[in-house]
């Protein structure tokens, strides 16, 4: 009888605090065949890369497998002594980590690390070893690999690090690969490439693939069978096409729908038609210098346009999406338009009245326009209490209130949230990632503005967290006829959101126009590009 | 590499312009340097010629423009108290001085890069815990009680180790050196350890912290999933990147090892430059003064040089033009 590739059996995984025992793993089960690829999704602290870490036994310290058994091949490899265990890793387990741009060691060259890699498993001459590091980045889809040999990790971009990192995890022709969200720092058309070159080359080796993401899109377009996790256990598993048009459990029912899909039609009202606009941008346009690396460019700096020439308008009371990949000058443009960065040319309006420039926005323009930042974590003072927090902006020159008076605006804005008012005694720490993009919804509207700027507000948030969020704003502009200029690189979130959109790309608006229409019938051949590349659940055939 | 090399330098010179006028500064102003040639009982004729054969009486800059001359020849002036050429004097004091520097160092680098290795691969061992506990005492006392219990202990307890002085010294010309005799690196051993200590345990502290975070780093997870022998994680991926932030501040360190070596060499009478600079103060000896100043800040400058030239070899993301194939 043929064993599976891995055999996970009943894994327990504890993390034993001082005072009680976090238990991260529960009772998981699941095979890999040679040949398959099988996602584990689930939401953050569902503990799937927790699971792809006992499986490679790197597992942070103080975690200790407690219980249950891995089997590579119908062996069991937990509780091997440690230099047996690190015989493994490379050889018969390869990883692909999440993050191209860390896991690299900067100091070395790409070809240095291939060449210690290849020679440590394999009985090869140092030259061996160069030729068939040299074959396996071409293979990865790296060109000139010979001449790249020589170059450091920062000479490389994302996409071509996570290859050179892939390239690497297939060094020694492991049975299985263990890919933490292989994907999920990339732009979405760099994300589709990474993922076909993978799956290539696992289909060419007949290598298992255990493809850990939070990312339906990325299993929809990868995976044969799914495994779904909440907290430590194993929800539901089955295959892929199953999973998503007929999940059996309610968590993973949860989990799907609230996935935005680019296909879904927005549910929204139309706009009137003859809305005057809220805000006009006009030819906005900047320049960055960038280092002078030679005694001649220290006299003509180059420089780089980071945006170029972009106009659109925003009528009062709905959602402009700009969307684009990273680099593309989406977040510059934000700045711009929130004031705190002032623009090489070009200038923006609200109603008719000039917001940029050197002199700014006057106070009560000022109180006009808020922003929300992408990280939650790092945009709230640590050290603050949550009415401090929220009640910063009233404390305006003449809006002077009592300490009574403060907290009741504070509950009424935690309210507004959909949070407790009793909230506002606690430190940011004491919140998930959700309440504190909520808290932060709340510090922004509590300046009574007209036009919020969210800046990627739900990137770093669960799916399921991302709708409530979604769900929230959304209500906030029907109840306060807020506008909005979002700002995505989430396709399906700007889908969702807003009424009009516009593309970016290398600070090019390259179209714009009415949400449906652009998505329906992208008339720019970037668009299209963008959207054909989407990893969507839409797509399950 | 040439640029950045160049930039350097030009930024260096800056550097150095200005500790030289704030030299001057101190050379000129700092008392009357007639009243300090000439003694008080001079006459005003005398005072007057000798201010007139100095050029007191030219214009600031004049002076100042003749006071770095002076200085790029070599001439930093007469020593009030010795009254010898300053620059000899100095050049005479300097062996004793740069040994004593050099061998800390070396203790200083060899035993914190030792320990702080150590403590950040087994951070949990006793012999750890012991070094750590120790480490303590070596930040937190100062410099002149570890030398006066060193000599207490090693000199007049247990006599093993001269208490103070260079011993024999054989003379090479332009050179004296302890280095050769007996005598000679027996006095070394005590002024170079209380020296070295501080440096010691801060450089292995700073070691032990930088280690220990980069161990946390991804590429170090992602090394020991390739499979990498601890052996080649530990002393070829963590160590190197561990250096980067090290060289900086042991490089600073280092130019203040030679340029505050003052309170060692005073507690153990080394004939260094630290204690001629110690007597120029009790004298109000000027010149030697601010020649000491102008040689310290020499000493910083080309130390920096040398730590942002060291930087740059090791750590690739400085090079010039490496955004161009960025693909």
């Amino acid at each position: 009888m043929t064993h599976p590739v891995l055999s996970v059996r009943n894994l327990v995984v504890d993390f034993p605090d001082r005072r009680q025992t976090f238990r991260a793993l529960d009772g998981v089960s699941f095979d890999i065949a040679a040949g398959e690829i099988v996602g584990v999704v689930g939401e953050s602290g569902a503990g799937k890369s927790m699971t792809g870490a006992a499986i490679i036994q790197l597992i942070q310290s103080p975690g200790r497998i407690v219980s249950g058994e891995i089997l590579l091949n119908g062996v069991p490899i937990t509780g091997l002594p440690q230099a047996e265990v690190a015989a493994l890793r490379g050889k018969r387990i390869g990883l692909i980590t999440q993050d191209p741009l860390t896991s690299l060691n900067p100091l070395f060259t790409i070809g240095q690390q291939m060449i210690e890699t290849i020679r440590r498993h394999l009985p090869l001459s140092e030259s061996q070893a160069r030729t068939r590091a040299i074959d396996l980045l071409s293979e990865a889809g790296i060109s000139d690999a010979e001449d790249r040999l020589g170059a450091y990790p920062h000479q490389f971009s994302g996409g071509m690090r996570q290859r050179v990192v892939i390239a690497l995890a297939i060094a020694a022709e492991p049975e299985l690969i263990v890919a933490d969200e292989p994907t999920s720092a990339l732009d979405v058309s760099v994300q589709a490439q990474i993922i076909g070159v993978l799956k290539a080359l696992c289909e060419r080796r007949g290598t298992a693939v255990m493809m850990i993401t939070h990312d339906m899109g990325v299993v929809a377009e990868t995976a044969d069978r799914v495994v779904v996790m909440n907290k430590g256990r194993i929800v539901e598993t089955g295959k892929v096409a199953d999973i998503i048009r007929r999940p059996s459990e309610s968590y993973t029912r949860g989990l799907i729908a609230a996935i935005p899909s680019v296909a879904d039609a927005r549910d929204r009202k139309p706009v009137a038609a003859g809305v005057a606009p809220l805000v006009e941008v006009q030819g906005l346009c900047r320049d960055f210098r960038l280092p002078a690396r030679t005694l001649r460019q220290r006299f003509a700096a180059p420089v780089l346009r980071a945006v170029a020439d972009v106009t659109f308008e925003i009528p009062r009371g709905t959602t402009f999406g700009l969307v684009g990949e990273s680099g593309s000058g989406k977040s510059t443009c934000a700045r711009m338009i929130a004031g705190l960065l002032p623009p090489s040319s070009g200038e923006v309006l609200m109603e008719g009245a000039r917001i940029s420039g050197r002199k700014g926005m006057s106070g009560d323009q000022r109180r006009r326009v808020q922003m929300i930042f992408q990280d939650p974590y790092a945009s709230l003072n640590p050290r603050w209490r949550i009415r401090d927090i929220v009640a910063e902006p009233l404390h305006g020159p003449n809006r002077r209130a009592g300490r009574r008076d403060l907290e009741e605006q504070v509950a009424e804005l935690l309210r507004k949230v959909r949070m407790e008012p009793d909230a506002m005694f606690k430190f940011p720490h004491q919140f998930s990632g959700g309440q504190r993009q909520r808290i932060a919804i709340a510090r922004a509207l509590s300046s009574e503005p007209e036009f919020i700027i969210c800046d990627e507000p739900t990137s770093a948030l669960d799916v399921s967290v991302q709708a409530q969020v979604l769900d929230l704003m959304a209500s906030l502009q029907e109840e306060l006829g807020l506008t909005y200029l979002l700002i995505s690189h989430d396709l399906a979130v700007v889908r969702r959101m807003s009424d009009f959109i516009g593309v970016m790309q290398r600070g090019r608006l390259v179209e714009k126009g009415d949400t449906d229409q652009v998505f329906d019938a992208p008339q720019d051949p970037y668009t299209r590009m963008l959207l054909d590349s989407i990893l969507d659940i839409s797509k399950v055939a | 590499m040439l640029f950045f090399i160049l930039k350097r330098v030009a930024q260096s010179l800056i550097v150095m312009i200005a500790v030289a006028l704030i030299s001057f500064i101190v050379f000129r102003y700092v008392g009357d340097p007639v009243a300090g040639m000439l003694g008080q009982d001079a006459s005003i004729e005398d005072s007057a010629a000798l201010r007139d054969r100095l050029g007191l009486n030219e214009p600031v800059l004049a002076q100042f423009a003749r006071f770095v001359g002076n200085t790029l020849h070599g001439n930093f002036g007469i020593s009030y108290r010795l009254q010898e050429p300053v620059l000899p004097l100095i050049l005479s004091r300097l062996p004793a001085t740069l040994e004593l520097a050099m061998l800390s160092v070396t203790i200083a680098l060899v035993g914190g890069l030792v320990m702080g290795i150590l403590t950040a691969l087994r951070p949990r061992s006793p012999v750890s815990m012991t070094i750590m506990t120790l480490s303590l005492i070596g930040v937190s006392l100062p410099t002149f009680l570890i030398g006066i219990g060193l000599i207490q202990l090693f000199a007049v307890k247990l006599h093993w180790l001269p208490s103070f002085g260079r011993g024999e010294v054989v003379d090479l010309g332009w050179w004296t050196t302890g280095l050769l005799t007996s005598s000679g690196l027996k006095s070394l051993v005590l002024p170079a350890l209380t020296l070295a200590l501080f440096q010691l345990t801060l450089i292995m502290r700073l070691v032990r912290s930088e280690m220990l975070e980069v161990l946390r780093q991804d590429y170090i997870r992602f090394a020991r999933a390739r499979g990498l022998s601890e052996r080649t994680i530990n002393f070829r991926h963590a160590l190197k990147n561990t250096l980067v932030p090290v060289i900086t501040i042991t490089g600073l360190q280092l130019g203040s090892i030679i340029a505050f070596a003052i309170i060692t060499e005073t507690v153990f009478q080394w004939p260094g430059v630290g204690s001629l600079f110690v007597q120029a103060v009790q004298f109000v000896d000027v010149p030697i003064m601010s020649a000491y100043m102008l040689f310290i800040a020499l000493v910083f400058v080309v130390i920096n040089l040398i730590v942002d030239a060291l930087y740059y070899l090791v750590d690739p993301r400085l090079h010039a033009g490496s955004l161009k194939n960025a693909g």
